[in-house]
C-alpha cells in the first residue's frame, strides 16, 4: 500500500510551484525530500495532505483517491505534523498529545496510556504536566511529535499508516535528532511510511530507504541515498561544492562541504 | 432577591417562594421585577461568557470577546433597526415584537462575526490586530447606524435605543426570560458537541483537518451559535459588555483551556458575576439604579488592560 501522488502540478498566483511530480512512498519505507529553499517540498507535503488542491494530477491513500476518504477515516491512518504550530492556551503537554487520539475512541484509560507512551517516547515525560506554552521550541517540537506518533499509535483496520513530517528536527539537538531518526525507523519497521522534509542531507542519508531531491518545482533525482548524492547533483541543484564519502560507521554516503 | 429599593427581609422573600401569603406589594416586586430579573442575569450572563468562551477558541485568541470586536455592536444595529421600521409592534412589549428584535440583532450579530473573523483569519491563525481593528471599525460603523436610527427616531423609540447601549436588565419580564432562557439551554445542549473540536482548533485550521474534524461546517455552526447567543442577550438585555472577555478568562486560570470544562464553568461564572454585577447596579445609588452594562465595564476595562499588559511581557 502506499501514498501515491500521480503526476501533481500546482498552480498558484502566477507561479509553478509544483510541475508533474510523481512520487510513491512505501509503507513501511522512509522517504526523505530534500532541496534548497521555495523548492517545493512544503507544497508538495501540502497537497499530499489534502490541505492544498493539485491543480493537475491526483494524490491516492491506499489507492483510493485522497478527497474520498471521510476525515475521520483519513485522521486514523494518516498523521501530520506541520513546520510550526501555532498554539498560545496553557495546555499541558499531556493535553496536546490528547489531541492527537480526537479520532479515535479507545476511551480514557487506553489514552492515558498512549499518551505516557508517546510521551515518553520522545524524552518528553519530565513535561507532562508542563504549560505548552512555557516550554522551550524544543520541547514544543518533540510534544507535537509525541502528538502526532500517538495519533497513529495502534495500527488500524481502514489499512496503512502514514506520517508525514515537515522539519521534524529543525529545532533538536544532536541527541534529539538522533532520537527522532530511530523513532522513524522503528515506526518504518513496524509498517508506517514515513515521508518528511529535511535540510541536513546527512541526516536524510542516513535514515531514507528513498531520497527525493527536489528542485524548482521538480524531482531532480529519487532513489537510494548511494545512488542519488553525488557531488555533481549538489553543485546543480544546492549550488555548493562538495565531496561524498562514506560513514565509517554506517556506511552510508556522507556529504562534506 | 432581597436587595434593592424597597427593602425586603429573607423571611418574607422565602415565605413568598414557597406559596405562603404576603402582602401584594412584595408579591409583585418579588415575582415581576426581581425573580425574572435575576433569572435573566443567570441567562445572559451564561450566554455572554460561554460565547465568549467559544469565540476565544475559535479565533485562537484569549482577547476575541463580542463586546470588543464588534459582534454586540452588529447586533444592536439590527435590533435598533428593527425597533425604527417594526416600532408599533415593540411597544406592546409582545412576544412578536420582541422576537422581531431579536432576530434583527441576530443578523446584525452575525453579519458582523462573520466579518471580523473572515478579516482576522488567515491560514497561519487569527491577527490580535485586524481582529481588533476590525471591531473598531464595525463598532464605528454600527455607531453611525445607531445614531443616524437614533435621528429618525420618534421619543420612545430613542429611550429604548439609548438604553441598550448601556446595557441594562431592569427591562426584565418573564417573556424575556422564557426567550433567553430557551436560547441559553439550546446553547448549553449544542456547545458540548464541538468542545474537542474546539480543542484541536487551538493547533490551527489545518492541524485540526488532520485530526479529522470538519472545520468549515464546526466554524459555521459556532459562528451562527454565537451570533444567536449574542443577538438575543443583545436584543433583550443591551450591550453588556466585558462577561464574555473575563470570565472565561478567569475560568482558563483555574482549570485549563480544554473546552470540555471551560464552556460550562464559563456558563457558570459568567451567570454569577451578571447576577452579582445586577444587585450591585440595583443598590449602588438607591433609590436610582445604574445600567448594568456600566458596572460590568467598570470591572471588565481595568481586567482588560490587565490582560494587554501581561500579554505584551510574554510576547
Amino acid at each position: 500500500m502506499t501514498m501515491r501522488a500521480d503526476n501533481i502540478s500546482l498552480h498558484l498566483s502566477g507561479f509553478d510551484l509544483l510541475r508533474n511530480i510523481s512520487l510513491e512512498v512505501e509503507a513501511g519505507k522512509v522517504t526523505a525530500i530534500v532541496g534548497p529553499n521555495g523548492a517545493g517540498k512544503s507544497s508538495l507535503l501540502k497537497v499530499l495532505t489534502g490541505e492544498m488542491a493539485a491543480t493537475r494530477g491526483e494524490v491516492f491513500l491506499n489507492n483510493r483517491l485522497l478527497q474520498d476518504w471521510p476525515l475521520l477515516d483519513r485522521a486514523k491512518i494518516l498523521a501530520v505534523l506541520p513546520q510550526h504550530t501555532l498554539l498560545n492556551f496553557p495546555f499541558t503537554a499531556d493535553e496536546v498529545v490528547g489531541l492527537g487520539r480526537i479520532p479515535h475512541n479507545t476511551g480514557l484509560a487506553k489514552d492515558t496510556q498512549i499518551i505516557a507512551e508517546a510521551l515518553d517516547l520522545v524524552d518528553a515525560s519530565y513535561l507532562q504536566k508542563r504549560f505548552y506554552t512555557q516550554m522551550s521550541g524544543g520541547e514544543k517540537q518533540r510534544v507535537q511529535l509525541a502528538r502526532v506518533l500517538a495519533q497513529i499509535w495502534q495500527a488500524s483496520h481502514l489499512g496503512e499508516q502514514f506520517l508525514v513530517l515537515d522539519e521534524p528536527t529543525s529545532a533538536f539537538d544532536l541527541s534529539h535528532q538522533k532520537l527522532t531518526l530511530d523513532i522513524v525507523r522503528e515506526l518504518a519497521d513496524k509498517g508506517v511510511g514515513v515521508v518528511m522534509v529535511l535540510h541536513d542531507l546527512n541526516l536524510a542519508a542516513r535514515c531514507a530507504d528513498n531520497l527525493v531531491v527536489f528542485d524548482g518545482g521538480v524531482i531532480a533525482a529519487q532513489g537510494s541515498p548511494e545512488a542519488v548524492l553525488s557531488e555533481a547533483l549538489i553543485d546543480r541543484v544546492f549550488g555548493v561544492k562538495s565531496i561524498i564519502a562514506q560513514h565509517p560507521v554506517t556506511k552510508r554516503p556522507l556529504v562534506i562541504t | 432577591m432581597t436587595v434593592g429599593t424597597v427593602d425586603i427581609s429573607l423571611s418574607e422573600a422565602l415565605s413568598a417562594l414557597t406559596g405562603s401569603s404576603v402582602n401584594t406589594q412584595t408579591h409583585t416586586i418579588l415575582f415581576d421585577i426581581r425573580l425574572p430579573r435575576i433569572l435573566l442575569a443567570i441567562a445572559v450572563g451564561a450566554v455572554l461568557a460561554s460565547t465568549g468562551a467559544v469565540m476565544q477558541g475559535l479565533f485562537r485568541n484569549p482577547l476575541a470577546d463580542p463586546s470588543l470586536i464588534g459582534v454586540s455592536s452588529g447586533a444592536s444595529v439590527g435590533a435598533s433597526l428593527m425597533i425604527v421600521t417594526a416600532g408599533g409592534f415593540i411597544q406592546s412589549g409582545a412576544l412578536v415584537g420582541l422576537s422581531l428584535v431579536a432576530v434583527g440583532a441576530f443578523i446584525g450579530g452575525f453579519a458582523a462575526t462573520l466579518l471580523v473573523y473572515r478579516l482576522a483569519t488567515s491560514g497561519i491563525g487569527t491577527s490580535v490586530t485586524t481582529m481588533l481593528l476590525a471591531g473598531i471599525a464595525i463598532a464605528a460603523l454600527a455607531g453611525a447606524l445607531n445614531s443616524l436610527l437614533s435621528y429618525f427616531s420618534d421619543n420612545d423609540m430613542l429611550r429604548q435605543i439609548s438604553l441598550w447601549q448601556m446595557g441594562n436588565l431592569s427591562g426584565a419580564s418573564w417573556t424575556k426570560v422564557i426567550i433567553m432562557g430557551a436560547v441559553a439551554v439550546l446553547l448549553m445542549g449544542l456547545f458540548p458537541r464541538d468542545s474537542k473540536a474546539l480543542n484541536a482548533l487551538l493547533l490551527g485550521e489545518s492541524e485540526a483537518r488532520h485530526l479529522g474534524i470538519d472545520v468549515q461546517r464546526v466554524k459555521r455552526r459556532l459562528i451562527v451559535l454565537t451570533a444567536l447567543g449574542v443577538g438575543v442577550s443583545v436584543a433583550l438585555a443591551g450591550l453588556v459588555g466585558f462577561v464574555g472577555l473575563i470570565m472565561p478568562h478567569i475560568v482558563r486560570l483555574t482549570i485549563g483551556p480544554d473546552h470540555r470544562w471551560l464552556v460550562p464553568a464559563s456558563a457558570l461564572a459568567g451567570a454569577t458575576l451578571l447576577v452579582i454585577a445586577d444587585s450591585l447596579a440595583r443598590i449602588v445609588v438607591i433609590p436610582a439604579e445604574l445600567p448594568t452594562g456600566i458596572l460590568t465595564a467598570l470591572l471588565g476595562a481595568p481586567f482588560f488592560v490587565a490582560l494587554l499588559l501581561q500579554q505584551r511581557k510574554d510576547v
